[in-house]
């Protein structure tokens, strides 16, 4: 089994209204030094498979037409082997 | 005029937008999203709402329901679609329209009445609508805050893509009578060919008696004018 983890983020030159809005509430908690929040998706996807270039493509694939708008989004995956269960 | 309406599981404003049509005296259809006959529409009206639940992206899972294919072949052969605040999300989603309805920049779900002034009398949904009249058309979403890349925006200004901008009650686009942050006050947009069309206002939603504006009636007066005219 191997497992997909994957980071959909909002390009840098989008802006995040959401990342603001933590910021704003970090400052008022008194995180004085935040400068900047970015909020993302992390996603897990697990295969029924140890070919991990086999799993690599799919992944790729996945991410380009589904997980991330490619007009505001960019992605990033690491491919890990799952313990046994 | 035939009207089909698709129903996505989630969608909340089909009933509107088929009573819209229909008490103006046109066969008005629901169309389930399972299903792969269209009913041969001269208009395709993909409704608000929440889309499989507004899951990963608003409007993102809805372009893998059986109708959408058919919708896409429809307006790739020149068939009229209109898009309506979710609507608007999955037309973007499948590349029917650029751009992309982000998240709303005070981070709130918005319901209001909003003014919009109509940018171009050169589509079939606002054929002999004056560029510059504002209309009073309800706004109803929390993700409608329309982002595309410098690049493609230029193309949508030199293109006369942009065919609602969000202004004031005198028609002025400014930053105050934006409600959601859309880039250039954007409430709506439409495709190179013009046949498509996007909008996060509700015409369906100010139309019928009763209702507080009813100027959504004459977004659905220019589409019958257009549809008269090409008879």
């Amino acid at each position: 089994m191997l497992q997909a983890k994957i980071f959909i983020r909002l390009k840098p030159n989008v802006l995040d209204p959401q990342g603001k809005a933590v910021s704003n509430s970090l400052h008022q908690l008194g995180y004085v030094k935040v400068v900047e929040t970015r909020v993302s998706k992390y996603i897990e996807i697990s295969f029924d498979d140890d070919n991990e270039q086999a799993v690599e493509e799919q992944v790729q694939k996945i991410c380009a037409d589904l997980l991330a708008n490619p007009n505001t989004e960019n992605f990033t995956y690491t491919i890990e082997k799952m313990g046994t269960v | 005029m035939r009207v089909s309406v698709i129903t996505f599981p989630g969608s909340n404003c089909d009933r509107d937008a088929q009573r819209a049509f229909s008490e103006r005296g046109h066969t008005s259809n629901l169309v389930w999203h399972k299903d792969r006959d269209l009913q041969n529409p001269d208009l395709v009206v993909l409704p608000g709402g929440f889309s499989y639940g507004d899951y990963l992206r608003c409007g993102s899972l809805a372009r893998f329901s059986p109708i959408v294919n058919e919708v896409v072949a429809f307006a790739e052969s020149g068939g009229l679609v209109l898009g309506i605040c979710n609507g608007f999300q999955i037309l973007t989603e499948c590349d029917l329209l650029p751009g992309s309805l982000l998240m709303n920049s005070g981070l709130t779900f918005i319901c209001q009445h909003q003014y919009i002034r109509v940018e171009s009398a050169n589509t079939p949904f606002t054929s002999n609508i004056p560029a510059g009249r504002v209309l009073d058309i309800p706004i109803a979403h929390k993700e409608g805050n329309f982002f595309i890349d410098p690049e493609r925006l230029k193309s949508l200004q030199d293109n006369d893509q942009i065919i609602f901008r969000y202004c004031d009650r005198d028609g002025a686009a400014t930053s105050e009578a934006n409600p959601n942050g859309s880039l250039d006050n954007i409430a709506g947009i439409c495709n190179i060919q013009r046949n498509v069309l996007g909008m996060m206002p509700h015409p369906e939603r100010a139309s019928t008696e009763g209702v507080v504006s009813r100027d959504g009636r004459e977004i659905f007066a220019a589409i019958e004018n257009h549809f008269d005219s090409s008879r």
